[in-house]
């Protein structure tokens, strides 16, 4: 069958069953779009392509599928580079096509011409300039498999013009072969039976479990696992979901704003299981003093995540899924009952750090954001995906939200990427159209990405945006005021837009509190309107996120309420 | 730690830009080059690159997983330690005037090296060796006046097992 660039690229979206994508078009893009248009295939049309990234990021995060965007060439290209960047600094599958200028003006500075690959290739997981049209299918087939297999990244796949114009037999086709990709997805036995016997022999056991877990879609796994040995699990701020946060072994999120149990937990285990983690510095704080008194096994698909940054006892390259399977497999013929009373100290002295030392705050006769959130959460029984913007707004989030299930907490981890919560909303709305989705966000890092209400309103995506408005970039703030004497250097956001109004600018809904007894009325109002909603909360000004472990600090030392 | 130099030779898909993803992930990630060399294999699609890093042993084990990670890149072998052969090569141009000229004759043929040039003024020099031999003739030939040198880094490959 005789076809085009642009129709080559739509039979591979509906042999990948992609039913949505995200984009903006162009010069570039024009006959793909035009081809896109007489398809299935769905198009939400973003107000900037940083938003085209980070909704098909919330939407592969909330489907666990690959999130796919189309952006034309020069600064459509460029715009995208930001998500981009968050997505691969959170292993999130996505497949990013851009146009480009004609293949005979590659180089020569072109009108809307930038060497997107170029600029990308560091922040994808693979990218392609397409040079001819002979390739086009494999190197698509090839973008979706590098996407989600193994550790799962951005791809990005730059298609010129003329190569989207001209004509090519196609033939579906068979399976991909990288004869240089082959990620390992099984674990080794004997370095599973050493971790099985370091957990028989471990007076003070934790897990702590990242995003690798729920990437792999692991978390039923990793719950039996924990349950059956009796271990405590932590989890980074990527992992949020991966364990029930209602279960008893919960721990709390661990880090420089995780709980003082994680973290006092962290520094007292003499056996630590780490499973789909990076430690990233603002988990372990200062290195040195990071577990030192653990032995550490850590798992994961990524043979350059383990030593990383942290010496390790037992690592274990595989697939976090088939890991935790063959690990619970071994742990049968010990009885967790056994285990529990040989665990019955150390569990005793978590729960006096937690009953000792909760999250708390302060209840003032001012809305404080925590409350907010504590609000949501109860509103909402737990059942919304929750996605956030960066800073002060996202560390309440994780704190104050809990998460029973994996995709349910949608943030830009790695990259700490403001703007992302909007647009990301938006795209786990496309991908879970029954679900309440909220995006948490400050009055700052809103204003990112504002322009995204629109994508909303046109696209009938009720999400709902609840800002938390203290009218500061509050962790910027909060740093001065703990570090730099309270010399709020360009922090302060005196002139911000009515949100109110400008919801309703969009053709969304607005409201507003602020009075602590005006939250919950505006909150059940907000979420219960069928349309896109603005939330506007005047919270308290100068509220800190506590614990805080100062950067560069032993994670076990942290500054309290 | 201490900083120990190796010498990485790898199998790359023979494609444009694969050696700007191999030279982007050293800058990236703040890993050290000290020589690099790029040439087609026997296989048109494959290219072999040979380059020398300096780095502690943490280090090193990061930069041979990275590279590694990288779609284009096939194969990678540390050939740092006895069980590979290496050779570098330079070409070496020497400032020769009359009561030189014989000294710098008998100097290429110890080393059993070649003039591939002369003039009335130079003659440029072709050797092939190990760092060491290399860097011993320049010594020797430096008082004369070296007025132009091109060095290559050091290419390896593995012994065949007998």
């Amino acid at each position: 069958m005789k076809l085009n660039g642009s129709q080559i690229l739509i039979e591979v979206l509906k042999e990948e069953k992609v039913s949505t994508i995200f984009g903006f078009p162009g010069g570039a893009v024009i006959g793909i779009y035009d081809e896109l248009a007489k398809s299935e295939v769905e198009h939400v049309l973003v107000r900037h392509e940083q938003g085209a990234v980070h909704a098909a990021d919330g939407y592969a995060r909330a489907s666990g599928r690959v999130g796919v965007c189309l952006v034309t060439s020069g600064p459509g290209a460029t715009n995208t580079v930001t998500g981009i960047a968050s997505a691969f600094m959170d292993s999130i599958p996505l497949v990013v096509i851009s146009g480009q200028v004609p293949t005979n003006l590659i180089g020569n500075d072109a009108f809307q011409e930038v060497d997107i690959v170029g600029i990308t290739r560091p922040c994808t997981k693979h990218n392609y300039l397409v040079q001819h049209i002979n390739d086009l299918q494999r190197v698509l087939k090839e973008a979706f498999y590098l996407a989600r297999s193994g550790r799962p990244g951005p791809v990005l796949v730059d298609i010129p013009k003329d190569v989207a114009n001209d004509t090519f037999d196609f033939t579906p086709m068979e399976d991909i072969n990288l004869k240089s990709y082959n990620p390992t997805y099984q674990p080794n036995m004997w370095q599973l039976q050493k971790v099985i016997n370091l957990i028989e022999q471990a007076e003070r056991p934790i897990i702590f479990a990242g995003g690798g877990v729920i990437l792999s879609k692991a978390s039923g796994e990793l719950t039996e696992f924990a349950r059956k040995t009796q271990i405590p699990v932590t989890t980074s701020l990527m992992g949020l979901g991966a364990f029930p946060g209602s279960d008893p072994l919960w721990l709390g999120m661990i880090g420089m704003h995780g709980t003082y149990r994680a973290n006092m937990c962290t520094g007292h285990c003499d056996l630590m299981v780490s499973i789909g983690v990076r430690f990233d510095d603002r988990v372990t704080g200062k290195t040195d003093a990071f577990a030192a008194q653990a032995k550490i096994v850590h798992i994961d698909i990524d043979p350059t995540s383990i030593r990383k940054n942290i010496p390790v006892t037992i690592p274990i390259v595989g697939d976090c899924k088939i890991t935790l399977e063959r690990l619970s497999s071994l742990v049968k013929k010990s009885d967790p009952n056994h285990l529990k009373r040989r665990r019955q100290k150390w569990l005793d002295q978590i729960e006096e750090w937690k009953s000792t030392r909760p999250l708390a705050y302060k209840q003032e006769n001012i809305i404080k954001p925590q409350y907010v959130v504590e609000k949501l959460y109860q509103l909402t029984k737990g059942q919304a995906i929750i996605t956030t913007e960066v800073g002060q707004n996202q560390m309440w989030a994780a704190q104050y939200y809990h998460f029973d299930q994996p995709g349910h907490f949608i943030t830009s981890g790695g990259l700490g990427c403001m703007g992302f919560g909007l647009p990301a909303a938006i795209g786990a709305q496309v991908a879970c159209p029954d679900k309440l989705v909220v995006d948490v966000a400050g009055d700052g890092s809103i204003q990112m990405n504002i322009q995204e209400m629109a994508t909303a309103v046109q696209s009938c995506l009720p999400v709902k945006v609840v800002i938390l408005n203290n009218g500061y970039l509050g962790m910027v703030r909060q740093w001065q005021e703990l570090f730099y004497e309270k010399r709020y250097a360009c922090t302060s956001m005196d002139y911000a837009p009515d949100f109110v109004k400008l919801a309703e600018a969009y053709g969304a809904v607005g409201l507003r509190a602020t009075q602590p007894e005006e939250v919950e009325p505006v909150l059940s109002e907000g979420l219960s309107v069928p349309k896109p909603v603005i939330m506007d909360f005047v919270v308290a000004k100068e509220e800190n996120v506590y614990p805080m472990v100062p950067a560069g600090a032993p994670i076990t030392e942290m500054l309290l309420v | 730690m201490p900083e120990e130099k190796h010498i990485f030779s790898m199998l790359v898909d023979n494609q444009p830009g694969v050696l700007s993803r191999v030279s982007g992930l050293f800058s990236g990630r703040n890993f050290n080059i000290e020589s690099l060399v790029v040439a087609e294999t026997i296989d048109p699609l494959v290219s072999r690159i040979t380059i020398v890093t300096k780095a502690n042993k943490p280090v090193v084990e990061q930069i041979e997983k990275q590279l590694n990670k990288l779609i284009n890149v096939i194969k990678i072998r540390d050939l740092t330690g006895p069980e590979s052969v290496k050779r570098e090569m330079a070409l070496i141009c020497v400032r020769a005037k009359a009561e030189h000229r014989a000294e710098i004759l008998r100097i290429v043929d110890i080393f059993r090296c070649k003039v591939v040039d002369v003039g009335r003024r130079h003659y440029i020099i072709e050797v092939t060796g190990d760092e060491g031999k290399i860097s011993a003739l320049l010594n020797l030939l430096k008082p004369m006046g070296i007025k132009k040198l091109a060095r290559t880094g050091p290419l390896a490959l593995l012994r065949e097992p007998d």
